[in-house]
């Protein structure tokens, strides 16, 4: 039985809007209790949080891991470790896999897979992918997938589309959608505007989403399920969800840390890791995402990560593999791009990244309150460090962020109340101590460098 | 005698390793290009059209997608320099089949090959080998991105015709969506001050092009009526098939300049085409063979000015290695 006291950190519970310098017990896979100068239990492991803030562990709503398939990439054990390192204490994982995740054995697989974190499966939509049959959704629930979903192909079909809807919504699943028209993406590599003129590559327009966004919308009013969109890219799509949401439809959409803080034009370097789909977009639409993000309009934030080989990334651009990592870089590029400037608080931060997208796949996490699992990232706001290719834990490399500088960064993680991460340099020597010594001025060191 | 020496004289404001593209490219340096294209041009005419120039340097001419005339020109280009000059020709299929084109390349690389004259489909793939491997790479047309050597003969031509390109009006005319040499003509017009017209049918005109600076029309006799050269691209067949166009037949009747249309444009209008031609498609038999084409110019000037991309990447490359220490010096006797 592991007790943990974490003392004096600034407690951030966007579950029921904490936030002051609170003390926090986990005991025994489970928040214990919180307060002020809470008794320290005589076997409890004590964590000086001074300065930190204490969150509930990060949700990321979106990620590939690459088992079954392609192990060489990510594992499910790979990927939730990243996931522990990056503060990442759930992680629903998409079914793109080889075999697809498209049964209920597959789907305990996953689900029981050795892994540092909670991993919760994703199941296919439509049996192997394919966008033609629906797969036995209520099995499929019950074996433990948490939503239903084809991303990486968008479901083609309009009728397949509003049936999926229907049926998920009777088993109480949101369906997450990959929206994208493919016919108007036309194989296109990166976003249609006048870095695509200038660099020639095939262009996708904003309107391949938009119209596959639109179209979902208006099956999900139409038959009343719950819809997900997945990873809204544009302008026109942020306001479609906008709209939808004050028409009362039960849409929720996500974005990722790409799309805010990077654009079309840094795609003109040719650089693989900038591949994803959908692509990198203008100056714009970048703009109108973190508009979204504080208005409201964008309930999560997720990281689609996606790891890929470094063989198959070292290619010419329009034959790579789309898609970057990101469990490592999701809250340190929220809290670079959007709190540093202001666009968001703390607290907005840690609810866009851990208790709305917990709500949206109605999973136990998200929160802090007494009672609920032991799942805490500990952060530090004010760490400026550089990322290096080494740090990454993942299976994979492939991210542009490698060489950013960023401010903030994930020091501690609890999974189930155990120590699933732990920075091993930071404050002048462990995180976590079973004595009460003040620790030492911290330094800005880049860890391993 | 010794071509170098007679150029080392002249101010060349040539600093660059590689050539990808013309984007970014300065106007001295595009200058620098065409003067040192213009005396090797003198060259092409002599009865002994060979200079010792690159003797010890190797070159590949590294062809991923079909080509004819531009990879006789590099060759050519090369010979005429003296330089050892080989050719692969990949398919695309090859490197289907495993090989990637690093991989590809760092083979050829490991052969000790000085410069690598580059021909691929996709867009940015020079870009992509100039950061694996330490040849120079000399683009010579990455997919609808840039063919930078088309179009500073292009550019070589008009110089030749018109004097000076400050001040004239240049009409590209064709599928501008797919055309790499667009692109390049864009870059290198725009620097040496022409002002320049895009026109061709608005599916194939890429998005936001206006925002270079350019005029871009779908009115042909509005994009040719007042210009100095009219630049027709090639149109390929296949561009019905993406529905960019309706069939060639309409193209024809909107777009082809044929002896009617010349009568539209000025009297001393040159008419270019980088080939190869689509005979009776865009471009008029009679008016291909006609007294304004400098099309035959234009295929004789490319090999100048590829003698002188050579040349010049080269001689920074040579500049290098003095830097370097000499490392043969510890091995001698």
């Amino acid at each position: 039985m592991t007790k943990i006291l974490l003392r004096g950190g600034r407690l951030i519970d966007p579950s029921d809007g904490t936030d002051e310098t609170l003390d926090l017990l986990v005991v025994d896979g489970a928040i214990a209790s919180r307060g002020s100068g809470i008794e320290r239990p005589s076997d409890a492991l004590i964590v000086d949080a001074t300065g930190k803030v204490v969150a509930p562990g990060l949700v990321d709503m979106h990620v590939h891991l690459r088992e079954p398939g392609r192990e060489d990439e990510e594992t499910i054990a790979s990927g939730a470790a990243a996931a522990a390192h990056g503060g990442v204490t759930s992680l629903a994982a998409m079914p793109n896999t080889d075999p697809p995740i498209d049964t209920p054995s597959w789907v305990e697989y996953v689900k029981n897979a050795e892994a540092a974190v909670r991993v919760h499966p994703i199941a296919a939509t439509t049996v192997g992918r394919k966008g033609e049959n629906l797969t036995e959704m209520a099995e499929l629930a019950e074996a433990g997938a948490v939503a239903f979903s084809d991303d990486g192909s968008p479901v083609r079909s309009a009728l397949v589309m509003r049936r999926a809807l229907e049926y998920a919504a009777m088993v109480g699943r949101p369906i997450i959608s990959h929206s994208e028209d493919t016919d108007l993406a036309a194989n296109g590599v990166m976003n249609e505007g006048l870095a695509s003129t200038i660099a020639g590559l095939k262009p996708v327009p904003a309107a391949a989403e938009e119209i596959a966004v639109s179209r979902d919308i208006i099956l999900a009013g139409a038959t009343g399920a719950r819809l997900h969109v997945a990873h809204v890219s544009t302008a026109g799509s942020v306001e479609l969800v906008r709209r939808a949401k004050a028409d009362g439809i039960a849409v929720t959409c996500e974005t990722c840390p790409h799309y805010f803080t990077l654009n079309d034009n840094d795609v003109r370097s040719y650089d693989t890791n900038l591949r994803v789909n959908p692509p990198l977009r203008g100056e714009a639409d970048v703009a109108a995402i973190v508009r979204g993000i504080s208005d409201g309009t964008i309930d999560a934030i997720a990281s689609d990560h996606a790891p890929h080989s470094i063989e198959e990334k070292q290619v010419e651009f329009d034959a790579a593999p789309p898609g970057m990592i990101g469990l490592e870089t999701l809250l340190p590029l929220t809290t670079t791009h959007l709190v540093r400037k202001g666009a968001i608080d703390l607290p907005r931060a840690v609810e866009l990244l851990s208790t709305r997208p917990a709500s949206i796949l109605g999973i136990e996490a998200g929160t802090l309150a007494p009672g609920a699992p032991g799942d805490v990232a500990v952060i530090d706001p004010d760490w400026t460090w550089k990322l290096s290719g080494d740090w990454i834990r993942s299976k994979s490399k492939n991210s542009p962020f490698v060489g950013a500088t960023l401010l903030g960064r994930v020091v501690l993680t609890l999974s189930r109340g155990e120590i699933a991460f732990e920075e091993e340099r930071h404050a002048g020597g462990s995180a976590v101590a079973d004595h009460q010594e003040a620790p030492a001025e911290r330094q800005d060191i880049p860890v391993r460098s | 005698m010794c071509f170098a020496q007679c150029l080392g004289e002249e101010q060349v404001s040539w600093t660059r390793k590689h050539l990808l593209g013309l984007e970014g490219v300065h106007r001295d340096e595009i200058l620098t290009i065409l003067d040192t294209a213009a005396r090797f041009r003198e060259v092409l005419d002599r009865p002994v059209k060979k200079v010792p120039t690159l003797r010890g340097v190797t070159i590949v001419n590294l062809f991923f997608e079909p080509s004819t005339r531009t990879r006789m020109s590099f060759e050519l280009a090369e010979k005429r320099l003296s330089a050892d000059t080989l050719n692969f020709s990949a398919s695309t299929s090859s490197v289907k089949k495993g090989e990637t084109l690093r991989d590809t390349a760092r083979n050829i690389e490991a052969m000790k090959v000085d410069i690598v004259v580059m021909r691929h489909s996709a867009p940015g793939a020079p870009h992509f080998l100039s950061r694996h491997i330490d040849a120079s790479i000399i683009n010579a047309g990455d997919g609808a991105h840039e063919h930078p050597t088309q179009a500073l003969l292009d550019l070589f031509t008009m110089r030749e015709r018109l004097g000076g390109l400050g001040g004239k009006r240049v009409t590209i005319l064709g599928d501008i969506r797919h055309s790499r040499v667009v692109r390049s003509n864009l870059w290198g017009l725009k620097a040496l001050g022409a002002e320049v017209t895009l026109c061709g049918p608005s599916t194939l005109m890429p998005v936001e092009v206006e925002q270079l600076e350019v005029r871009v029309t779908t009115e042909l006799r509005e994009a040719i009526e007042d210009a100095d050269v009219v630049n027709i691209l090639r149109i390929q067949r296949e561009r019905q098939d993406g529905c960019f166009l309706p069939s060639l037949r309409e193209y024809t009747k909107l777009f082809g300049i044929d002896r009617e249309r010349v009568a539209d444009m000025r009297p001393d209008a040159l008419i270019m085409h980088p080939g190869p031609i689509n005979r009776g498609v865009e471009l008029a038999p009679d008016v291909a063979d006609g007294e304004r084409s400098v099309i035959l110019d234009q295929v004789t000037n490319g090999v100048a000015v590829r003698m002188a991309i050579v040349y010049l990447v080269s001689r920074i490359r040579a500049a290098e290695r003095i830097e370097e220490p000499e490392i043969l010096a510890e091995v001698k006797p």
